[in-house]
């Protein structure tokens, strides 16, 4: 196979995942991982540097339509942004230091977890009771806009959801990923934030998240320009187009189909890391 | 112009949604130049064969700003799409600089401490050797 063909079936690949990335809410990055690895033998440092990447594109590129809806709460994703990017940095180190075949592992059990909670369905709770001390305190509280009116709501249990938070930030720079699902799970399970408003500041702050780790990756060389060229380009097309389909689709069936890919890739992650392919 | 440095202008959700054109133009110019190295990388490499099933370390000609711009200067088709991926990286991080300003504008200095905890972070990971 020449660097031409190689490419353009990426650049291919790539949009499919920016797709169905957007369309079910997990981000383009976790299919581009088993997609380099599995599919085309690229060494799993390589894949993880390159999916970060991809996910600081679609974030950043989508983030703005939220934050002009007024949905994202930005003093919330900034506080919590403390907690991820620490742990972020904490994760990027962790990856040089560990085997790449237990990188392998974790990915692929993080990949499950991620499918699974964004598999559940969507809590609709609205925490108004005044409770917590430190969100008044840090301005958390916030209010979005509804088909309805504006819906004010409080935020709780805020050192929990930070240490999610630094969780999420550990993994995202482990694995190169967004960790969209396990930001969302913070806020809206442990912070009781509303789940549109968690789903658009997770989305505000993967890429402040990814570019913390991402400049320790371009030191340590797995950051490779032939790589980025068609996954950045190819998610970035797929996650544009996922949105316009988005608007009108009944995403059910995909999202569950969507679901199934995953879970079955990351089995095979695990496969081979446990057997040490990977 | 005098607009600019009044409170009301730079409501919390403007400067917002400004910052927020900021970070889709940030990633439309960046892929735009890693568009325009692609072309000349497949160009010239092409018909090569791509190597990447070993993991070869850092490579010195795209691992840092200098070496890439001056790749860049030369016409090399890898350096002008690395190029384009660090503008990518930057554009969040800009966010981030931009945001001390606004809130210093609220006069918000809580979340001017706040924000600036974050870009600390960030500094310390380009800067703080962790590049081994």
């Amino acid at each position: 196979m020449t660097i031409l063909t190689f490419t353009l079936i990426l650049l291919g690949g790539a949009f499919l995942a920016g797709l169905l990335g957007s369309l079910t809410g997990l981000g383009g990055g976790v299919v581009i991982i088993p997609l380099l690895t599995l599919g085309f033998h690229v060494d799993i440092r390589y894949a993880i540097g390159t999916a970060l990447i991809a996910a600081i594109a679609t974030s950043s590129g989508s983030a703005s339509a939220y934050v002009k809806e007024g949905i994202t709460n930005i003093r919330l994703g900034m506080f919590l942004e403390i907690a991820t990017t620490t742990g972020a940095v904490a994760g990027a180190l962790l990856a040089v230091y560990m085997p790449t075949s237990f990188v392998a592992v974790i990915f692929g059990v993080v990949l499950i977890v991620s499918a699974l909670l964004s598999a559940r369905p969507k809590s609709s709770h609205l925490e108004t009771a005044d409770k917590s001390r430190l969100a008044r305190q840090l301005h958390l509280n916030g209010s979005y806009p509804t088909p309805t009116g504006t819906v004010a709501y409080k935020v709780t249990r805020v050192p929990g959801g930070y240490l999610v938070m630094t969780i999420a930030g550990v993994l995202s720079g482990l694995l190169g990923i967004g960790s969209g699902a396990l930001k969302v799970l913070a806020m809206d399970n442990m912070m009781r934030v509303p789940f549109k408003v968690s789903t658009t500041t997770s989305n505000f702050m993967i890429g402040v998240t990814a570019a913390a780790s991402a400049v320790v990756y371009l030191q340590r060389g797995y950051i490779d320009p032939g790589l980025c060229l068609p996954v950045v380009l190819g998610v970035l097309a797929g996650a544009l187009g996922g949105t316009r389909i988005l608007a009108r689709a009944n995403t059910k069936w995909l999202r569950l189909t969507f679901c199934v890919v995953i879970t079955l890739l990351a089995l095979q992650m695990i496969y081979n890391g446990i057997t040490g392919k990977l | 112009m005098k607009r600019l440095f009044s409170k009301n202008y730079w409501a919390d959700r403007d400067v917002q949604i400004l910052l927020g054109t900021l970070l889709r133009y940030g990633v439309i110019v960046s892929s735009i130049v890693v568009m325009l190295g692609g072309v000349i990388y497949l160009f010239r490499h092409g018909q090569e064969a791509p190597e990447y099933h070993a993991f070869a370390g850092p490579n010195d000609r795209w691992d840092n700003l200098p070496a890439i711009l001056r790749g860049m200067w030369h016409g090399h088709g890898m350096e002008i799409i690395q190029l384009g991926v660090v503008m990518l990286i930057a554009t969040p991080i800009a966010r981030i600089v931009f945001s001390v300003l606004a809130f210093f504008i609220e006069k918000d200095y809580l979340y001017v401490g706040i924000t600036l905890v974050v870009l600390g972070v960030i500094m310390f990971s380009m800067i703080g050797g962790l590049g081994g």
